[in-house]
């Protein structure tokens, strides 16, 4: 047993990312909820011809585009990855929303999706298919790092964070009422599991990607019982990984300090319950010139979805004029997720190539290319 | 800088028995907040005593006694005619047995002068701790809106430039509750309280803020998308209200996307009001774009109350008694109350001083990229207040 538990450990703090604990993890059961392997790991497998089978949801609007100049650039970096289309336009099932089954069943086999933008349905009963996918596939995390491009100025200059935020409770838990008219009561609601779990994930997520430091951002002077309990595990699971320094700061600070000077975040990994994740990691985004330039993955137990979290722009669609970034970037997030770390690094540099060049930029950006064009100048650096 | 006259219109029209609801039937269906009062214009007037207006000062923790002697200093050579009553609750652990008696001090004093100045109190991370002196003094007192101007300080380099707009933020109810409870063990839920009077008042507040001071338009922020019921009922509520003031504009803004926004375009926006976090976070953003925690001043309003404290709220535990902390926010909060207090002329000379030493930049604390100490700062803005007089 005690044999067992150190491999397991061994495997859970081994510098390879993204191994299956399999059967040793079977024995942590008696633990709490992910402790001791490796959680939100992907385990697919390749297939006969060598490659991965990846589902793709091109989204709305302006996705199919974008989704399109992620397909020629890969197939251009000769990326072992297949694209298995899939359509998840909402059903009506037992009067909830749902997604199609063809689409589950496509997601739960290849383990990991990338996803463009998709319009939500405007009109009562919809939840929003974004909740929906969350809900069906558990996506415990959302990985929103944000990196500065050279060749797109903004007030802030340098910036690398990386923002982990709890994706499926805390004050998103939906749970209200109207206890009396004119009285509203919102519950935000945190649990040792979640919090465990989405803690457990940025500490290896910062081992897989080299940051030295993991920070909790709280509110617990106010919220002293609920951020109190999320603060209190990062200090207990932070001594299960002493190569990471850990530590943790009031969200007002980290928001001031932030928006004075974002630079000194560029070696931390800040992981933080729902909303204030949602809020941040947008105004990360904000410093380095918004949602179309920031990438973003939501890893569950099993399944990942990496997506573009921009909005699916049906004014410009079909035009030619989208800017695909956010999703090649969310993209190169997924193979990273897969272990891909080489084509990874290829297309990520043939992307900041071409961006700071500032020959090929679309019309968000100040330039005049075409979608196509802007892939194309990406797809020349890779040659 | 907000005009002592415009807060006090906004908070007594948000008060004052509306128009149409003299004698009409619809006086049933208003709320609270606008239910006709016997509220008087000399509900509002501090305790004068001897000539002197009598004053509660609440240093606080961290850099609190420090810019609030620059404060005394400066009121004491401007001959200002108010006698603080000094109380030093702070809510660090040592101080901890006394704590709770100097904070019901702190309310009783602020009950009976009305008018306070105020640094921030410590508030402890621990779950054993004691909850915020800072949240219970504003729910106690029911000071429940909180003012806080964003504006570029001419003369201090930051990365954002032509940035002014004003956070209205309601201070007394939402995430700030306090009422959490373990179901089971590891299993915590947190009440987040929307109430329709007191979003009403708060709207109320921002629209009668806006046109008191000029303002164009008014933003509610929310998070309506997911919080459907609670946000919802605070964004409605503003919507409702904002029919009375068909002069101003209004928009509505989800959370993050305003955080994005304030960071990248700021410019944009003019007065914003929203619930107790998100001004939080907000305020703290802000700040951030104007030149920090040491710069931006602001108030707490109630009907009749007036807490007057820096805008962003930080200890600055860091840096206590080092003699190196701006004293800035505490110097224009405090020149924000004298307004209040009808002293124009001091607060005019005191805040015009404040900013002329910043703007010619030659004696700067650290966080605006100067070398000097507190004390060097005020002895500069005594300076200058001796050339404008």
């Amino acid at each position: 047993m005690s044999l067992l538990r150190t491999a397991t450990r061994r495997l859970a703090t081994s510098r390879q990312p993204f191994v299956r604990a399999g059967v040793a993890a079977q024995q942590s059961w008696n633990r709490g909820y992910a402790t001791e392997k490796r959680i939100g790991g992907y385990g697919g497998q390749k297939q006969a011809n060598g490659k991965y089978l990846v589902s793709l949801i091109e989204g709305d609007g302006i996705g199919p585009e974008i989704s399109q100049s992620v397909k020629d650039i890969y197939a251009a970096a000769e990326v072992p990855i297949e694209w298995e289309p899939i359509d998840v336009t909402p059903i009506i099932k037992d009067g909830r929303t749902a997604i199609p089954d063809a689409a589950i069943e496509s997601i739960k086999r290849n383990l990991v999706a990338l996803k463009g933008p998709l319009a939500t349905p405007i009109g009562k009963g919809h939840v929003s298919l974004n909740l929906t996918l969350r809900r069906t596939f558990n996506l415990f995390a959302n990985v929103r790092p944000c990196k500065s491009i050279v060749g797109y100025k903004t007030p802030y200059d340098g910036v690398d964070t990386v923002l982990i935020r709890e994706n499926t409770e805390g004050e998103y838990s939906g749970i209200e009422h109207e206890v009396v008219d004119g009285v509203v009561q919102s519950i935000k609601l945190i649990t040792k599991d979640a919090s465990e779990r989405v803690l457990r994930y940025a500490f290896q997520y910062a081992e897989s990607i080299g940051k030295k430091k993991v920070r909790v951002v709280h509110k617990a002077t106010i919220m002293k019982q609920s951020d109190g309990l999320f603060l209190d595990l990062g200090k207990e699971l932070s001594k299960d990984f002493p190569g990471i320094q850990f530590d943790y700061e009031l969200l007002d600070n980290t928001c001031l300090n932030m928006v004075t000077d974002p630079t000194p975040y560029n070696d931390k990994v800040l992981v933080m319950p729902n909303l204030y994740g949602d809020i941040l990691s947008d105004m990360c985004a904000g410093l380095i010139g918004g949602l179309g330039l920031t990438p973003s993955g939501n890893i569950g137990d099993e399944c990942s979805i990496f997506e573009a979290v921009h909005g699916s722009a049906p004014d410009i669609a079909g035009q030619g004029l989208a800017n695909p970034t956010a999703l090649l970037f969310s993209s190169i997030m997924m193979l990273q997720h897969m272990g891909l770390n080489a084509h990874a690094e290829k297309i990520r540099q043939a992307a900041f190539d071409t961006l700071a060049e500032g020959k090929y930029l679309t019309g968000d950006l100040g330039g005049k290319a075409k979608t196509h064009e802007y892939a194309g100048a990406i797809i020349d650096k890779l040659k | 800088m907000i005009s002592r006259r415009a807060v006090q219109t906004a908070i007594r029209s948000g008060v004052r028995r509306p128009q149409s609801a003299v004698a009409g039937p619809s006086v049933a269906l208003r709320t609270y907040a606008t239910f006709p009062t016997t509220v008087t214009d000399d509900l509002l007037k501090p305790t004068k005593y001897g000539g002197k207006y009598v004053v509660t000062l609440i240093p606080g923790d961290g850099i609190g006694i420090e810019t609030a002697n620059a404060v005394r200093t400066v009121f004491k050579a401007d001959n200002v005619p108010v006698e603080f009553e000094q109380i030093d609750v702070s809510g660090l652990e040592e101080g901890r047995k006394n704590a709770e008696v100097l904070f019901r001090e702190c309310i009783a004093s602020l009950k009976r002068n009305k008018v306070g100045l105020k640094g921030i109190v410590y508030t402890p991370v621990d779950r054993s701790g004691h909850a915020s002196f800072n949240v219970g003094l504003r729910q106690e007192l029911d000071i429940y809106a909180s003012v806080v101007l964003i504006k570029n300080i001419p003369g201090l380099q930051t990365r954002h430039q032509n940035v002014d707009f004003c956070i209205i933020r309601e201070n007394t109810e939402g995430e700030y509750s306090g009422l959490e409870h373990q179901s089971v063990p590891g299993v915590v839920e947190s009440l987040k309280i929307i109430t329709r009077a007191k979003s009403e008042r708060i709207a109320r507040f921002a629209f009668n803020f806006a046109k008191a001071n000029s303002r164009k338009k008014v933003t509610v922020i929310h998070k309506a998308n997911i919080m459907k019921l609670a946000d919802g009922l605070f964004r409605s509520t503003f919507q409702e209200i904002a029919k009375e003031y068909p002069t101003l504009q209004t928009n509505d803004l989800i959370v993050d996307n305003a955080s994005m926004q304030a960071v990248s375009k700021p410019q944009q926006f003019d007065v914003l009001v929203m619930p107790n976090l998100y001004g939080g976070i907000l305020s703290n953003i802000g700040a951030g774009l104007v030149g920090g925690p040491g710069v931006v001043p602001g108030c707490n309003m109630g009907r009749e109350h007036a807490v007057f404290e820096p805008g962003c709220r930080h200890v600055g535990l860091d840096i206590k008694g080092q003699d190196r902390a701006n004293p800035t926010a505490m110097l224009l909060s405090g020149a924000m109350m004298l307004r209040h207090l009808g002293l124009d002329q001091h607060a005019g000379r005191i805040s015009q001083a404040v900013y002329s030493v910043i703007a010619e930049g030659k004696v700067r604390t650290p966080d605006m990229h100067g070398t000097n100490t507190t004390h060097e700062f005020t002895n500069e803005v005594l300076r200058k207040m001796d050339e404008i007089a």
